[in-house]
C-alpha cells in the first residue's frame, strides 16, 4: 500500500479527515438520538406533575404492573404483533414463491401492484380503509352484495371487528413490501434445486416447506424483527381509525385499538402531562423489542 | 395428472388476480372518491362523479392547501438534501478512513438503530423546546437529517467502490473533500438516487413527530391536515379523497419515475 516514510504523517492526517468527516453527523447523532435515549432512561425514574418532578426510582416500573390502561396497551399491542406479523409475512412468502416461478404470465404487473400499497403514506391509507369500512362503506355494501353477510359488519363500531379492520389495513400496507425482499432472495436460489427436487417426488407445497422456507431463514427473521418494531411502535394507524383521531377520548371502541405508543402519546399530550411516567412505558416498549428480538434470533438464527 | 396441474394453474392465477384486485382497489377508490360528494365516499359509491372541480375549490380555499403543500415541500426537501450530505459524508468516513475508534462509535449508533423513535420523543420535544425551535420546520429538518439507517445505507454500499481511484487521485494531489465531493458522489449516482427516495418517503409522510412540535395551522404539513380534516365533526370526505390523492401522487410519480432504485435502496441495506 503505502509507502513506509509517508505512512506515519498520512495515517495521521487520514485520522484527522477521518473524523471531520463523521463529525457533523456525530454531533446532531449525539444531541437528537444519544442525549434523548440517556435522559428517556433518567426521566424514567422520576414522576411529575405539571412541573414538579421527584425521583422514584423504580417506582415507575412497579407501576406499570398495576396500570390497567397499561396492561390494555400491552395485551393490544401483543395481539396486532401475534396475529398480523406472521399472517403477513405467511401470504408475503407465499406470494413470492408464486412471483418466482417463471411460466406465470404478467408477473412484473403483479408485482407492481402488490407493492404499490407500500408507497402510501400511513396517514393516507389508513384514512382511506376507514372511510371504506364505515357501516354503510364500501366494504359492508360489496358484502351485502353478493350475500356474504346478512346485516353490516360494525367495522370500526365493535372491538373486535376494530382489531380486525387494523389487522386487514396493515396486512395491506405491508405484504408486498415484505414480498420484495422475498423474491430478491428466490431469486439468487438455483433453479437446480427445485429440479433435483422434483425428480424426487416432492410436489410444490413440500418444497415450499423443506426447501423455500429453510433457505429463506435469515431473511424471515430480519423482515420478523423489522415487522416487530414496526408492530410495537403502531401509532398513526390506530390514532387515525379512532373516531375523533388526535382527540378521540377513547382508541377505537373500548380502547380496543389503544397501543403502547399511542398511550405515550397520550401520557404526555392528553392527560396531565407526567413525562416521567410516559418515558418508563416507552422504555418497557424498547425492552419488549428486545426481548421479543433475542427470541426471535434464539428460534430462528442458526449460529449466525 | 396433467388435468390436476391445471387446475391449481388456474387456482393460482384466480388468487392472484383476487390479491391484484385488493391491492389496487383503493387507489381506483381514492381517485373516483374525487370526484363525489361526502355522502357518496362513505356510502362508497364507486363511479365517478362531477365533483372534482368543486371538491380542489374547496381544499384550496378553505384549507389553505397550497401553503400545506409548500410546507411539506420545503420539509422534505431540506431534509433530503441535508441526509444525503451529512449521512453520506459520515458513512464515507467511517468506510474510508477507517480506525478503531471510529469503528466503535459506528457499532454503537447501529445498535440506536434498534430503538424506537417513541423512547427519544419526550426528551426530544423538550430539547426542541429548550432550543426555541417548537413550532418550526427546522425543528423537523435538524432532527432528521442523520439518519443511522441512511448511514448504514450508504456505508453497506460504499463497500463496492474500489478505494484504489481514491489512492490515485491523492497521488495526483487532489486534497479529501475534493475527492469525495467531485470523484466519489459523481460515481455512486445510483446509490444517492436510492438514500433520496428513501428519504423523501419518510419525510413526505412523518406524521408523529410533526404532530408533536408543529402547533400552528401554518406550519402544518400535508399529513397532519389530512388526518386533522378526516376527524372533523362533519368531514368532507369527497375534499379529503382529493387531498389524499395529491399527498400520495408525489409518491407515485417517483415510484414509477424510479423503480429501479426504488427496490434497490430497500434491498440495499441488505446486502453484506
Amino acid at each position: 500500500m503505502t509507502g513506509e516514510s509517508t505512512s506515519r504523517s498520512f495515517i495521521k492526517s487520514k485520522n484527522k479527515y477521518g473524523w471531520l468527516f463523521v463529525s457533523l453527523a456525530l454531533i446532531l447523532l449525539g444531541v437528537f438520538l444519544f442525549y434523548p435515549i440517556v435522559y428517556s432512561l433518567y426521566l424514567s425514574t422520576t414522576s411529575s406533575k405539571g412541573i414538579v418532578q421527584k425521583f422514584v426510582g423504580f417506582g415507575n416500573y412497579v407501576k406499570l404492573f398495576q396500570d390497567s390502561m397499561f396492561i390494555l396497551a400491552l395485551k393490544n399491542t401483543l395481539i396486532f404483533f401475534l396475529i398480523q406479523v406472521p399472517v403477513m409475512l405467511f401470504l408475503a412468502l407465499i406470494l413470492a414463491t408464486i412471483l418466482n416461478d417463471k411460466t406465470i404470465k404478467y408477473r412484473g404487473l403483479f408485482r407492481t401492484a402488490f407493492f404499490l400499497p407500500a408507497v402510501t403514506s400511513l396517514i393516507a391509507y389508513t384514512i382511506l380503509f376507514k372511510m371504506m369500512f364505515s357501516l354503510d362503506g364500501f366494504i359492508n355494501n360489496a358484502l351485502l352484495n353478493v350475500h356474504l353477510i346478512k346485516s353490516p359488519i360494525p367495522w370500526l363500531l365493535d372491538p373486535f371487528w376494530a382489531k380486525v379492520t387494523l389487522i386487514i389495513a396493515l396486512t395491506w400496507r405491508w405484504t408486498g413490501y415484505n414480498m420484495i425482499f422475498y423474491l430478491s432472495a428466490l431469486q439468487n436460489i438455483s433453479d437446480e434445486i427445485y429440479e433435483a427436487a422434483e425428480l424426487d417426488g416432492a410436489n410444490k407445497v413440500k418444497q415450499f416447506f423443506y426447501i423455500t422456507i429453510p433457505l429463506l431463514k435469515p431473511l424471515i427473521l430480519f423482515t420478523t424483527i423489522m415487522s416487530t418494531i414496526g408492530t410495537l411502535q403502531l401509532f398513526d394507524e390506530p390514532m387515525n381509525l379512532s373516531q375523533g383521531g388526535v382527540t378521540s377520548a377513547t382508541i377505537g371502541p373500548g380502547n380496543s385499538l389503544l397501543t403502547l405508543s399511542v398511550y405515550v402519546y397520550n401520557l404526555c399530550f392528553k392527560y396531565m402531562p407526567n413525562f416521567g411516567y410516559a418515558a418508563t412505558v416507552s422504555y418497557a416498549i424498547v425492552l419488549i423489542v428486545a426481548i421479543l428480538s433475542i427470541i426471535q434470533f434464539k428460534v430462528m438464527g442458526d449460529k449466525k | 395428472m396433467k388435468k390436476h396441474y391445471s387446475i391449481n394453474r388456474i387456482l393460482i392465477y384466480v388468487f392472484l388476480v383476487f390479491m391484484f384486485v385488493v391491492s389496487v382497489f383503493p387507489f381506483y377508490w381514492m381517485v373516483a372518491g374525487m370526484t363525489n360528494i361526502a355522502v357518496e365516499v362513505i356510502k362508497g359509491k364507486m363511479t365517478f362523479g362531477n365533483q372534482m372541480l368543486s371538491n380542489i375549490t374547496t381544499l384550496f380555499t378553505r384549507y389553505d392547501m397550497i401553503r400545506i403543500l409548500l410546507n411539506s415541500l420545503k420539509v422534505t426537501g431540506f431534509t433530503v438534501l441535508g441526509t444525503l450530505i451529512v449521512s453520506s459524508m459520515a458513512a464515507y468516513g467511517f468506510q474510508t478512513y477507517a480506525s478503531p475508534a471510529r469503528e466503535k462509535a459506528y457499532s454503537i449508533i447501529i445498535l440506536f438503530m434498534m430503538v424506537p423513535f417513541i423512547a427519544l420523543m419526550i426528551p426530544l420535544f423538550r430539547l426542541i423546546a429548550k432550543m426555541h425551535l417548537l413550532n418550526t420546520h427546522s425543528g423537523l429538518v435538524l432532527t432528521s437529517i442523520a439518519s443511522v439507517f441512511i448511514i448504514f445505507f450508504f456505508r453497506q454500499s460504499f463497500k463496492a467502490f474500489p478505494y484504489e481511484i481514491i489512492q490515485a487521485a491523492r497521488v495526483d494531489g487532489a486534497g479529501e473533500f475534493r475527492i469525495f465531493f467531485s470523484i466519489f458522489i459523481p460515481s455512486m449516482k445510483s446509490t444517492y438516487a436510492a438514500a433520496a427516495i428513501y428519504s423523501f418517503m419518510s419525510s413526505w409522510n412523518a406524521y408523529l413527530w410533526p404532530l408533536i412540535i408543529l402547533q400552528t395551522d401554518k406550519q402544518k404539513t400535508v399529513t397532519l391536515m389530512i388526518s386533522s380534516m378526516s376527524s372533523a365533526y362533519f368531514p368532507e370526505y369527497g375534499v379529503i379523497m382529493t387531498a389524499i390523492v395529491i399527498a400520495t401522487l408525489p409518491i407515485i410519480i417517483v415510484f414509477f419515475g424510479f423503480q429501479k432504485y426504488f427496490v434497490q435502496g430497500m434491498l440495499g441495506s441488505l446486502k453484506q
